[in-house]
């Protein structure tokens, strides 16, 4: 009877007391929701475990049981990355513009559900912003003016399209790739999934909808302190999201890392304003037109 | 007891039920409606196609007039159709056609790009309506996002008449005002029938970009220009 129980004991009990003791804030099973999900507030606490997040990553992981693994070519395995709700996607919105108190925008707001209704949406919406806001500032820009014929301008939102969307997801594409290939010599505590850094990369575009707009005011100076203030805000939070995944690397690395992601970022504000958003240049225009006048004049006699 | 006998008699005779082989088993499988049904069918092939026509047309003008009084009626819903939005997609595509697009190439939008922005656009919503789990099937979804562009359709016409009788800040004020109202009216009709699908903590996430397609589109009427 002895042995009999012996074979039959429950190693695991134990071992949840034991790691309930050093860790009060790992995710635990309660047997009251089997099928539900775990308790995921309890399991993060932002802003400071950084030892804990591959023991409690691994845990719900492990213990959630929603992470059904659903072939690619099903609707479902889609429908699992619109499993959000209105006021997730202004959290997560708002936290992105938001780099204080300092903190992990995948950590704290995604919880390992990555969303592609944010991303998608929020690139839509930069693409027509850009366009729309281009063809009015150079309305604008030219206004008054008798020679400037007004046209819509329809190309520019295929042109707008390309760049944004391939921004969004060819970089986190690279750089997945990048950490993947650096996870395999270094051991890293923290490591991303595709859709989690596609996540990250669409959201730190939603501060470029109101500085876009912004610069349908013809005064550079407004233009470049808007793209600075942007440029700022979204680096950081790209910046400080990747930091805890390439912190443990050769200091080298990481710093090429990181500024390749700053780079990036800038060029794609500074180019965006330089091709949609023609500058006003008054001198240049009055000399333009005066020459074209003569020469319309030369040719009719 | 004599209940509880009388409660397996019918099941008495079941041990030894068996259908002896030579029993010929015959009957007569007829559903009693089909004569009717094929009444109907040749009396549809017999109609003047001008009868056919009209039916169809009149269906789409029902649908039309759903549009225009934005109630909570399922007749969008229920008999769906696509003939009225591939209708208006076309009128309004053609409508944008002779602006400032003669030769040159950053004019208006090409036919096949205000058709492929519209249908496209539709797919987009509607995919991204069922990825968040709505109710409204696919062609459902399209046939009331597709009607809904006749507001716009409507201030596109009225925009072109406008704009013959001259294209200074007036006119465009009233053309901003008509294409602002013909949004609205669209957005808000084709929410009255989609927001309802959904469950009412993602109701916003699909309205946006409902939102959004009649914006792009109230814009792209808003910004054509005639060809001096």
């Amino acid at each position: 009877m002895a042995s009999t129980k012996d074979a039959f004991e429950f190693q695991a009990f134990e071992e949840a007391g034991n790691l309930l003791e050093e860790n009060r804030d790992a995710v635990t099973i309660s047997i009251e929701d089997e099928g539900g999900k775990p308790k995921r507030a309890a399991a993060y606490s932002p802003g400071g475990n950084e030892e804990d997040p591959l023991t409690s990553d691994d845990r719900t992981e492990l213990l959630s049981g929603q992470k059904k693994s659903v072939p690619f070519w099903t609707f479902e395995y889609y429908q699992q990355f619109f499993d959000i709700e209105t006021h997730h996607v202004k959290e997560r919105i708002i936290g992105s513009v938001r780099p204080w108190p300092v903190k992990n925008f995948i950590h704290v707001y995604l919880r390992r559900n990555p969303d592609l209704f944010g991303p998608f949406w929020i690139c839509t919406t930069l693409v027509f912003a850009i366009a729309i806001s281009g063809n009015i500032s150079n309305f604008l820009v030219h206004l008054g003016k008798p020679n400037y014929k007004y046209t819509p301008e329809f190309r520019k939102v295929t042109i707008a399209a390309t760049a944004i969307f391939s921004y969004a997801w060819l970089v986190p594409l690279a750089l997945w790739g990048t950490l993947l290939w650096r996870n395999n010599k270094i051991l890293s505590l923290v490591s991303y999934s595709f859709m989690e850094i596609v996540c990250v990369y669409g959201y730190s575009l939603a501060i470029y909808i109101p500085a876009v707009v912004l610069w349908i005011l013809p005064y550079e100076w407004l233009r470049w302190c808007s793209i600075v203030g942007a440029l700022c805000l979204s680096g950081s939070v790209l910046v400080m999201t990747f930091w805890p995944a390439v912190r443990d690397d050769h200091p080298k690395v990481m710093i090429s890392i990181l500024s390749t992601i700053a780079l990036l970022n800038v060029l794609l504000a500074v180019g965006c304003k330089a091709y949609f958003f023609s500058k006003p240049e008054p001198a240049l225009e009055a000399e333009i037109s005066t020459a074209a006048q003569a020469i319309k004049a030369t040719s009719s006699t | 007891m004599a209940s509880a006998e009388e409660a397996s008699r019918p099941f008495a005779g079941l041990s030894d039920v068996s259908i002896s082989e030579d029993i010929p088993v015959e009957g007569d499988i007829s559903v009693p409606m089909s004569s009717s049904r094929r009444d109907d069918e040749f009396s549809t092939l017999d109609e003047p196609v001008k009868e056919t026509i009209l039916r169809d047309l009149r269906a789409v003008g029902n649908k039309f007039i759903h549009v225009l009084y934005p109630k909570r009626s399922s007749a969008l819903l229920r008999d769906w159709d696509l003939w009225g939005p591939l209708l208006l997609c076309v009128t309004l595509a053609l409508l944008l056609q002779g602006g400032a697009a003669d030769s040159d190439d950053q004019g208006g939008p090409q036919f096949a790009e205000v058709f492929v922005i519209i249908w496209f656009g539709s797919i987009i919503i509607t995919l991204n309506s069922k990825l968040l789990g709505g109710t409204i099937s696919f062609f459902q979804s399209l046939c009331v996002l597709g009607y809904c562009i006749m507001p716009l359709t409507a201030a596109m016409a009225v925009c072109r008449i406008v704009l013959v009788g001259g294209s200074g800040t007036v006119s465009f004020a009233v053309r901003l005002v008509v294409v602002t109202a013909s949004f609205g009216w669209s957005t808000f009709a084709s929410t009255a029938f989609l927001a309802d699908s959904q469950p009412p903590n993602r109701k916003a996430l699909v309205v946006y970009p409902v939102f959004l397609f009649y914006f792009v589109i109230g814009w792209m009427i808003l910004t054509f220009s005639p060809s001096q």
